[in-house]
């Protein structure tokens, strides 16, 4: 038998069929209120917040290992105040010539005391105080090795035998460690989060096929198929993820920038590194996007798998 | 056994030794064998319990069957894959015994229904399911949900739902069960209008009186599960039996 004229018109055209509005009005649902989108949201800002909290590391990482590559400091331990600051001289003298040496600042003793006077009070100044090591503060270009240490050490050796050498990054170096495990954290955090709202959405999916069983029979029976059906769901659960990630990122941004404001307060100029830049924000801004894309082919592979077991 | 006709274009259904069991419980249909022509009218008939329900299912591809072979519309469906399942079923109209009206839709959404599944345009089905609806006497009802509908009304909409499509073949479980005798008159011409058209009909009732409304139909009579078939007349039709000679 003939088709009508409208179902053969609509084949011809190739078309799928419960598309649109039409589609989603198959399943009932009171959009906000069922959980689905505050689930999603709370993910989303969590998400954001743990993101922010991985980037803004990063940046400090990357931040300070800017600013102390090629910093070496050269102490003079020497209880003398007078052979100090001979050794001191003769120690910048000696490495002024030395190749690779972009510059050298010998740390006034004014400087120094500014600096441990939070610690040890005046009695660190003066004639009398405790004897503090004479600084150098060193650059170098390119990369500091044990080896071009070393050749620096000998080259000290003669004058100024109480001089030690240290790269500056040695000694961040249990920080760096320390932000690493935070990045890893912050990357954990992501992927627990993640797999939450998959589990989230799956059992929201799950929940709608039970409560829609006959809807989906009838659907079955007039001749949808299982994509058409999943694709109503996964619709249904982009829409809800789609409330709920604008919803999380707003709180998350919100978050992130209350966050970012008292640790600007601190003043301190190793946080100061950790701000975002402008393609922190974009990735930030892509989260809903991910937690979109992340909630629909979740909706779509639960739905498919079940619709799989029935005839 | 016998083999089916898988493919040679004149049965639309054809059942061989089909037997049908629930998990493992005794079989509620056993060694059925009929065949279905197309543009035939064919009523259902048997005490409860018989299994027309059960053979009606494998008729509208709800169930396969345990044993036996089925073939429709020239397709092998035991092997058939469950993917290619729903171009039969859009070959199919059913009238359910219950209705099975999607309860938050209104009438027209759920008339419209096949047609949206099969991709037609909103534009495109306006008028088809005004129209419909008009038939049914349910024009002034378009927007009622199922819940407020009398249960003479679901049925109603639930026959202009399995007949929108101009299916090949229409499968009706008590389709005048909750309808005044003047609206099952109405559907029943409905239904041989269709049948007129080509389209196989196969209509499960308890109403003997119903029978004797459409002269040219056959009657399939099942009695414990197995179909009565003393003549053979439904293995082998007269048609058929003309063919071959």
């Amino acid at each position: 038998m003939k088709s009508p004229p409208v179902i053969a018109r609509a084949i011809a055209r190739g078309f799928s069929g419960l598309s649109g509005e039409r589609g989603s009005q198959l399943l009932p649902q009171a959009r906000l209120a069922g959980p689905m989108p505050w689930v999603i949201a709370i993910m989303i800002a969590l998400t954001s917040i743990a993101a922010a909290g991985g980037l803004a590391l990063n940046n400090l990482a990357q931040a300070a290992r800017a600013e102390l590559s090629g910093g070496v400091t050269v102490q003079i331990v020497e209880a003398d105040p007078a052979e100090r600051a001979r050794q001191a001289t003769d120690a910048a003298t000696a490495l002024a010539g030395k190749p690779g040496v972009s510059a050298i600042r010998v740390v006034p003793d004014a400087e120094l005391d500014r600096l441990i006077e939070p610690w040890l009070g005046d009695a660190a100044s003066g004639d009398a105080a405790i004897p503090v090591p004479a600084l150098i503060d060193l650059r170098l270009s390119g990369t500091i090795t044990p080896q071009r240490l070393g050749e620096l050490r000998t080259a000290l050796a003669g004058a100024a035998p109480s001089a030690r050498i240290d790269a500056q990054a040695d000694w961040l170096g249990p920080v760096f460690a320390a932000i690493s495990s935070l990045q890893w954290l912050a990357l954990a955090l992501i992927a627990l989060l993640a797999l939450a709202s998959v589990a989230a959405v799956w059992l929201a999916a799950r929940s709608a096929l039970g409560s829609n069983h006959e809807t989906i029979e009838v659907v079955h029976h007039l001749g949808g198929t299982d994509a058409q059906i999943a694709r109503i769901f996964q619709r249904s659960v982009a829409r809800d993820a789609l409330l709920g990630g604008c919803a999380g990122l707003a709180i998350g941004l919100i978050a992130v920038f209350l966050l970012a404001q008292r640790f600007a307060a601190l003043g301190s100029g190793m946080i100061d590194g950790g701000g975002l830049g402008v393609m922190d924000w974009a990735i930030l801004a892509l989260v809903p996007v991910a937690g979109i894309v992340l909630a629909t082919l979740t909706a779509r592979f639960t739905v498919l798998a079940a619709l799989r077991r029935m005839l | 056994m016998e083999r089916p006709m898988n493919g040679n274009g004149e049965d639309i259904v054809q059942f061989s030794n089909v037997g049908l069991r629930y998990g493992t419980g005794k079989e509620v249909l056993s060694d059925v064998s009929f065949t279905l022509y197309p543009g035939s009218f064919y009523f259902l008939t048997g005490a409860s319990g018989a299994g027309k329900t059960s053979l009606l299912k494998l008729l509208y591809l709800a169930q396969r069957p345990s044993r036996g072979m089925i073939s429709m519309f020239g397709t092998d469906i035991i092997t058939l894959p469950r993917d290619r399942l729903p171009g039969l079923r859009r070959r199919l109209g059913v009238v359910f015994q219950d209705f099975r009206l999607i309860p938050h839709l209104s009438a027209f959404d759920n008339i419209a229904l096949p047609l949206r599944v099969a991709g037609v345009t909103e534009q495109d089905l306006q008028k088809p399911v005004a129209d419909m609806l008009e038939w049914v006497g349910l024009a002034g009802r378009s927007d009622a949900r199922p819940a407020t509908l009398s249960g003479g009304e679901q049925q109603r909409v639930a026959t202009a739902r399995a007949v929108i499509g101009r299916p090949d073949m229409l499968v009706a479980d008590e389709p005048t069960g909750n309808v005044d005798p003047e609206m099952a008159l109405k559907l029943l011409r409905l239904f041989e209008a269709l049948n007129r058209l080509g389209t196989t009909v196969v209509v499960a009732t308890h109403d003997l009186h119903l029978l004797k409304k459409v002269p040219d139909s056959l009657i399939m009579r099942l009695d414990k599960g197995r179909l009565s078939d003393p003549t053979g007349a439904l293995r082998y039709p007269p048609r058929r039996q003309a063919a071959l000679s």
